[in-house]
């Protein structure tokens, strides 16, 4: 019995190597493939600029975005002001250029939060299988059945908003759908000769679910983030158009368009549609990315 | 067929009993003490306490758990906090609201997503599906309130041929209700016609390649026929199912919309009890949001299964 426990793991050990070369091999060739898909370098270029300019919008902002100036507000764009003031005078133009840096805070660490959330919790679904599968799988649909505006609405109401509570709320609803795209990947992987040779060795449950087949599903879960990530900026954003997310005075585009709608009918058009443009941009630019990634690693 | 409708409608039932307990728990356990987070941080605590009796938040939560889920069963969905009306007065015109304004957006994105779906899949990997499908993938990919914003802008304020507001004046007539409508639903039209146009488009690609797709062809009929008879037939039976759960996402679209265009709305009454921290009122009315979207992927199953028939029989052997 030990005899072929060892020989198994002994047999393991020279496998490791080609295997190990051969994936890297198909990493730098998925890299390759990437660089190559326009839609994905439009997405990458859109994502890159906002980025940038989430970092260092203080520096190429041409005014304060907090200064307000209430002989001057609400101009229509002019060459002081590209992008015209709001209704509190400040610059428009510096407004947008800073403001994609809250959403570009809490969007990520929300996607992050619920992804390594929805592993662990997928993991353990896939390969424990049975009673543990059944409930996971019931909750999430019934988590499904509200859609997230509501429910992060409903769950900001009950916590009062604020980054931390935004994140939070956002990474737990995305917790069980990407827990259900993991369990997937898993339920394939547990049926592989790797698993059987690690449990023939004795190896703790933990320790095959994170050290061997977790490097193996890799692919599926980082596909999955960079889907979330789109669906987790639509939501910070519309959170925080309806007044639940980002709080101002901070100058996040939605709060920014929250702020200033009301006033579109009376013709003061430009405190929302530039940002409007900013939201979209930045949508579209993840979109592609992720649109890029999913046909790279889906075959 | 028995089998199945029974399996499908007792999974539903599961779902939605986990369903009422998310909702109570958001509502309900999340906030901690109910009448401080209503009242705030400086009201007086014989205030929050006497709220709270009022309330019924001081009784223990497995029994404010059953009254809810009892009274709802019994169409009892309680009664608002602020304006003290029973839910279901609030919530039945709303409802009927927004049925309207949806029934109005897919009646207009159906046959376009279809269409566009279509279309892609007979050009595959040319320039009409890369901009058919980019398109809606961007389009969809853009929350509500900015495409909002833009068909405002463009048609409302600029070209001048819609109104800004969706809140009819009483008593129009249904043509002047749907002129009101058109913008909000122009919207729902721009996020759901990706997701329909990708499904149309994935089945259609597959039922070209399909063998009966080969033997159509080489039996000699015309290329309309084969599009009508054989191709669409199967591709569009995925759609209906995508069809039904975008309920879900219209729902969730129809917040924003219906707070924009100041439509009253489901969407705009779980707003404003999200914003009058009304808990009763916004519980029963997200559980119901909840009970429309499971009933209509309930009628896509069903659907499905009847225009499908190996699902169907799968069941029984």
């Amino acid at each position: 019995m030990s005899t072929s426990a060892e020989k198994l793991a002994v047999a393991d050990q020279p496998a490791q190597a080609p295997v190990q070369s051969e994936e890297q091999k198909a990493q730098r060739e998925r890299l390759r493939l990437l660089a190559r898909t326009p839609t994905f370098i439009a997405g990458a270029l859109i994502l890159g600029l906002w980025v940038f300019s989430g970092l260092f919008g203080d520096v190429v902002a041409p005014h304060s975005p907090f200064q307000d100036d209430l002989l001057d507000k609400l101009a229509a764009p002019s060459a002081e002001h590209w992008f015209g003031t709001d209704r509190l005078g400040r610059d428009v133009l510096s407004r947008v250029l800073v403001g994609a840096r809250d959403i570009l805070i809490v969007a990520p660490l929300a996607t992050l939060v619920g992804t390594v959330l929805g592993t662990a919790i997928g993991l353990t679904a896939g390969y424990f299988r049975g009673a543990v599968e059944e409930v996971v799988m019931r909750v999430i649909d019934a988590i499904l059945a509200i859609p997230l505006v509501i429910v992060g609405l409903t769950a900001l109401v009950a916590l009062g908003p604020s980054r931390v509570t935004v994140i939070g709320v956002i990474g737990i609803v995305f917790a069980p759908i990407i827990a259900r795209t993991v369990r997937a990947a898993v339920l394939a992987e547990r049926e592989l000769e790797y698993v059987a040779a690690a449990t023939l060795r004795n190896e703790r449950a933990p320790y095959i679910m994170f050290a061997e087949i977790l490097p193996n599903v890799l692919a599926p879960v980082l596909v999955e983030f960079t889907v979330r990530l789109g669906y987790a900026i639509f939501a910070v954003a519309t959170l925080s158009f309806l007044g639940f997310g980002i709080q101002p005075p901070a100058p996040d585009w939605g709060v920014q368009i929250n702020e200033h709608y009301a006033l579109i009918s009376g013709g003061f058009w430009w405190p929302v549609l530039f940002p409007a443009l900013a939201i979209a941009s930045l949508v579209i630019g993840v979109n592609l990315v992720s649109d890029g990634v999913t046909r790279v690693y889906e075959r | 067929m028995r089998r199945f409708l029974l399996r499908r409608l007792a999974l539903a039932l599961v779902t939605l009993f986990l369903l009422s307990i998310i909702v109570f728990l958001l509502a309900q356990v999340l906030p901690g003490d109910v009448a401080r987070r209503i009242l705030g941080p400086f009201a007086d605590q014989r205030a929050v306490t006497a709220l709270n009796k009022e309330l019924g938040a001081d009784r223990p939560l497995v029994v404010r758990y059953g009254t809810w889920v009892g009274g709802f069963v019994q169409g009892d969905l309680g009664e608002s906090a602020s304006t003290r009306q029973p839910v279901w007065e609030v919530i039945k015109p709303a409802l009927f609201n927004s049925a309207k304004l949806a029934a109005l957006a897919f009646v207009l994105v159906v046959p376009l997503g279809i269409l566009g779906g279509v279309i892609a899949a007979l050009r595959e990997g040319r320039l009409t599906d890369r901009l058919i499908s980019i398109g809606g993938l961007s389009a969809t990919a853009t929350p509500e309130f900015v495409w909002a914003v833009v068909v405002i802008l463009v048609l409302a304020l600029w070209l001048k041929i819609l109104p800004v507001t969706a809140a009819f004046p009483a008593g129009s007539g249904p043509l002047v209700q749907i002129r009101y409508l058109l913008l909000p639903a122009i919207c729902l039209v721009f996020v759901l016609f990706g997701y329909i146009a990708r499904m149309a488009r994935a089945g259609t690609i597959e039922a070209l390649g399909a063998d009966y797709t080969r033997t159509a062809i080489l039996k000699g009929l015309s290329q309309r026929k084969v599009l009508t008879h054989h191709v669409l037939r199967n591709s569009l039976l995925p759609t209906i199912a995508v069809i039904a759960t975008q309920a879900g996402y219209l729902i969730g679209g129809l917040v924003v919309l219906e707070v924009i265009f100041n439509y009253q709305g489901i969407g705009q009454v779980v707003f404003r009890a999200a914003e009058q921290k009304d808990f009763p009122l916004l519980q029963s009315a997200v559980l119901l949001v909840g009970l429309v979207y499971l009933l209509a992927t309930l009628a896509a199953d069903i659907l499905y299964s009847i225009l499908n028939p190996r699902i169907r029989l799968q069941g029984e052997s």
